[in-house]
């Protein structure tokens, strides 16, 4: 009902009734929300106006124009990507009201509770449980690969709350309140030297059940649109040409002549042609579902980029030569933002080693790929019918 | 870069490639395509004049005032998929692109409505293997008559008119008659090569060479990535329905993750292809970014087509390495493919000057 036209007469109107000059961030984004222009595609009274996705560029782009602040929404991925869609899908009415502004104006950052030590690709293998205490639940376990939890106000969690049913049928889906005192994040440091991610540990948390997502033991079902739309977002980037790792790269070989040789260069050249290729790949996808024909191509987005990432800045480590032999700072810090291509080649090339395995690792893409996309046969399954309990761990 | 390139199939492009594919599949069946490379008459001429004259295809890149149908090189790229699909034995990319292209920058009317028909074959009498931008042999001029050998023409034995560039710097126009042509014993045998002699042979002049050339073998360049989109579709497809059903262990192999990785790199590798041969073709119809884009999808394609191909024929165990089966067509065409217009490397060194990285 929403066309391009009126909301940039909506957004025109809003921007005249809040001058981003003389208002405040805070007000401004909130009153953004109740505008119904935070996120278009969204019910109205919950930040949006029930319009096509695609018209939020429209809003945006009156919106960076006019100088107005945003929502910065880099420090609440897990929040905006994955826990707002999974609320809006599942969530009661007093959920969606409690939670979605606040996640949305990024008063309230969100992250994941989702992986733990003995339940990494086979994450419905959870141990973490919870048990039900009247109008509570007692959460114990352990999760681990936490981006943000130091920062988080919430956490999307899955628990498993009946251990005599096959595992995924045991599972409940809940929103954990991070400033519950049972709630202990410590820093999990990495390759990098910076401490990105955390382990928590969850002794005793109490979460009410009015905190519960979906339905008991259903907690499997809801996070699969959890776990879909964390790769949604990829279709609205236009990316420039070097607008990724190869940038870097591509750079410092048009900067430094004294560090060429001829292996370098063929090199380069091959990995110049293949982040070109996926940027075309990734246009071709943003394309598709621009036009309302999304095809399984991001299915493997994540599976080329994370070896992209990985070749290209591999090869700048080395064509630095003896400046490869350094490391800009070893130093135990706890990031607000992860950027994949900040910093210094070294740790370009050790964060870069993480691709592979965030979010699924390239090996479970590739049975996802070989499995949904080309429909060959899927893994024998032995746990299939097992309940969780018998499980050998 | 103000625009990025459009990278999907349009409705009318689709309904082309329907059609494409199912005079294809009923005129164009792997088992008779290999019968027919056994004979001295490789090309399938009946089929060419189905897609020629029949479907209008011939005349895609030509625009309609000048006897074509005035379509662009997304057309034209999407017939190249599904011929490559099929290996289909006709000299669509060297004339209906190749010699067309070189016509258009030369402005032979007659001879360009006539290639557009279908009825008069053309071939480029440059080497296949050459990049755009490189050499070429030119022919000896003397008296008005053409005198030399020219190596490596595609699709030269099927021909009704060669071009053929001069040492005075001209494109001549040659009856195929009037030359010696000598098929040879090719890598390819869906698209050989010939050695075309000339002695004495009249021509005449059509323009400049250079310029001709030039524009031809980019075009050639970027649409063959189409082709060989083509080709690796087929692979992969094909070698995904056999592994389902071939049974070894009490499974399918297809079963096997090794086999699974394998398949699912493949995809991904077509995937990419597939942006890229859209890309190029778009480019060259745009006139945007051309020569950059066409550069990146024959360096990606080259390798990818082959890389299927040979996926295919591994994947397919003893049956991908005999005569009967029609793996081994698709990896000819893809490993000479892999030669045609520049191999990747040509490409990759054109590239290096274009986006300023510079070589030591």
């Amino acid at each position: 009902m929403t066309g391009a036209e009126e909301l940039r007469e909506r957004t025109g109107e809003f921007l005249a009734a809040h001058p981003p000059a003389t208002t405040d961030r805070l007000d401004f984004l909130r009153a953004q929300f109740d505008a119904g222009l935070a996120w278009v595609h969204y019910p109205e009274g919950l930040g949006g106006l029930g319009a096509p996705r695609s018209l939020q560029g429209v809003v945006d782009a009156e919106l960076a124009a006019a100088g107005a602040p945003d929502n910065d929404p880099r420090r609440n991925g897990i929040g905006l990507g994955m826990a707002a869609p999974t609320i809006l899908k599942y969530g009661t009415e007093e959920q969606k009201q409690r939670f979605l502004k606040p996640l949305w104006t990024g008063e309230e950052v969100w992250c994941q509770l989702f992986s733990e030590p003995g339940a990494g690709s086979d994450l419905a293998g959870l141990a973490t449980r919870a048990v039900r205490e009247g109008d509570s639940w007692i959460v114990n376990g352990q999760k681990v690969w936490t981006s943000g939890a130091h920062n988080a106000r919430w956490a999307i969690l899955i628990a498993r709350t009946d251990p005599t049913v096959p595992k995924h049928a045991g599972i409940t889906y809940f929103l954990c309140d991070m400033t519950d005192p049972g709630v202990d994040v410590r820093p999990l440091r990495q390759i990098t030297g910076e401490a990105e991610f955390n382990e928590v540990f969850l002794t005793d948390v109490r979460i009410p059940d009015a905190h519960r997502l979906g339905a008991v033991g259903d907690g499997w079902r809801v996070a699969q649109t959890t776990l879909n739309n964390e790769r949604v977002a990829i279709g609205g980037m236009r990316l420039p040409r070097e607008g990724g790792m190869i940038g870097k790269v591509a750079q410092t070989w048009r900067e430094r002549p004294d560090l060429r040789t001829h292996d370098l260069h063929q090199r380069l050249l091959k990995l110049w042609v293949e982040a070109e290729v996926s940027r075309l790949t990734a246009e071709r996808l943003r394309q598709q579902l621009v036009a309302g024909q999304p095809g399984p191509e991001g299915a493997g987005m994540k599976l080329a980029f994370a070896r992209l990432n990985q070749e290209i800045s591999g090869l700048e480590v080395e064509l630095r030569g003896e400046e490869g032999l350094l490391y800009d700072d070893w130093t135990l810090r706890r990031p607000e933002l992860v950027d994949f291509t900040g910093r210094d080649a070294g740790y370009r090339y050790l964060r870069a080693k993480g691709n592979s395995i965030e979010g699924g690792t390239s090996e479970v893409l590739l049975n996802i790929v070989a499995e949904r996309v080309l429909g060959l046969p899927a893994e024998p399954r032995t746990d299939k019918d097992v309940a969780w309990k018998d499980l050998s761990r | 870069m103000s625009t990025q390139p459009d990278l999907l199939y349009s409705e009318e492009e689709e309904a082309l490639r329907a059609a494409v594919r199912d005079l294809l599949t009923d005129h164009c069946a792997p088992a008779d395509v290999i019968a027919r490379v056994e004979t001295d008459a490789p090309h399938d001429r009946a089929l060419w004049k189905s897609l020629a004259e029949g479907m209008g295809l011939a005349g895609l890149l030509v625009p309609e005032d000048r006897g074509g149908q005035g379509a662009s090189h997304r057309e034209v790229a999407v017939v190249l998929e599904e011929l490559g699909r099929a290996v289909a034995p006709v000299p669509y990319l060297t004339s209906a692109v190749v010699a067309t292209e070189a016509l258009l920058a030369c402005g032979d009317a007659d001879l360009l409505a006539a290639l557009a028909s279908g009825r008069t074959i053309g071939a480029l009498a440059v080497g296949l293997h050459l990049a755009p931008g490189a050499a070429f042999t030119a022919v000896r001029v003397q008296d008005g008559l053409l005198h030399g050998e020219l190596r490596g023409i595609a699709d030269a034995s099927v021909a009704d008119v060669l071009l053929v560039p001069a040492e005075d710097g001209g494109l001549y126009a040659v009856e195929a008659n009037a030359a010696t042509i000598t098929a040879q014993a090719s890598l390819d045998l869906t698209r050989p090569v010939a050695t075309v002699r000339l002695d004495g042979a009249p021509g005449r002049r059509l323009g400049d060479a250079e310029p001709a050339v030039r524009r031809a073998l980019r075009a050639a360049a970027g649409l063959l990535a189409s082709e060989q989109l083509g080709v690796a579709d087929w692979a992969l497809t094909e070698t995904v329905r056999y592994l389902k059903e071939r049974k070894q262990f009490n499974r399918p192999v297809g079963g096997f993750q090794a086999l699974k990785h394998r398949l699912a790199q493949l995809w991904l590798e077509v995937v990419n292809l597939r942006a890229a041969a859209r890309g190029a073709a778009d480019a060259l119809a745009s006139g945007e970014d051309t020569d950059v884009i066409v550069s990146v999808a024959q360096a990606y394609a080259a390798p990818v087509a082959v890389h299927a191909a040979e996926e295919a024929l591994q994947l397919h165990g003893g049956i991908g390495m005999t005569w009967e089966h029609p793996i081994h067509l698709y990896l000819k065409r893809a490993k000479a493919d892999s030669i045609a217009y520049g191999t990747a490397g040509a490409h990759r060194e054109a590239l290096a000057a274009r986006v300023d990285l510079q070589a030591p």
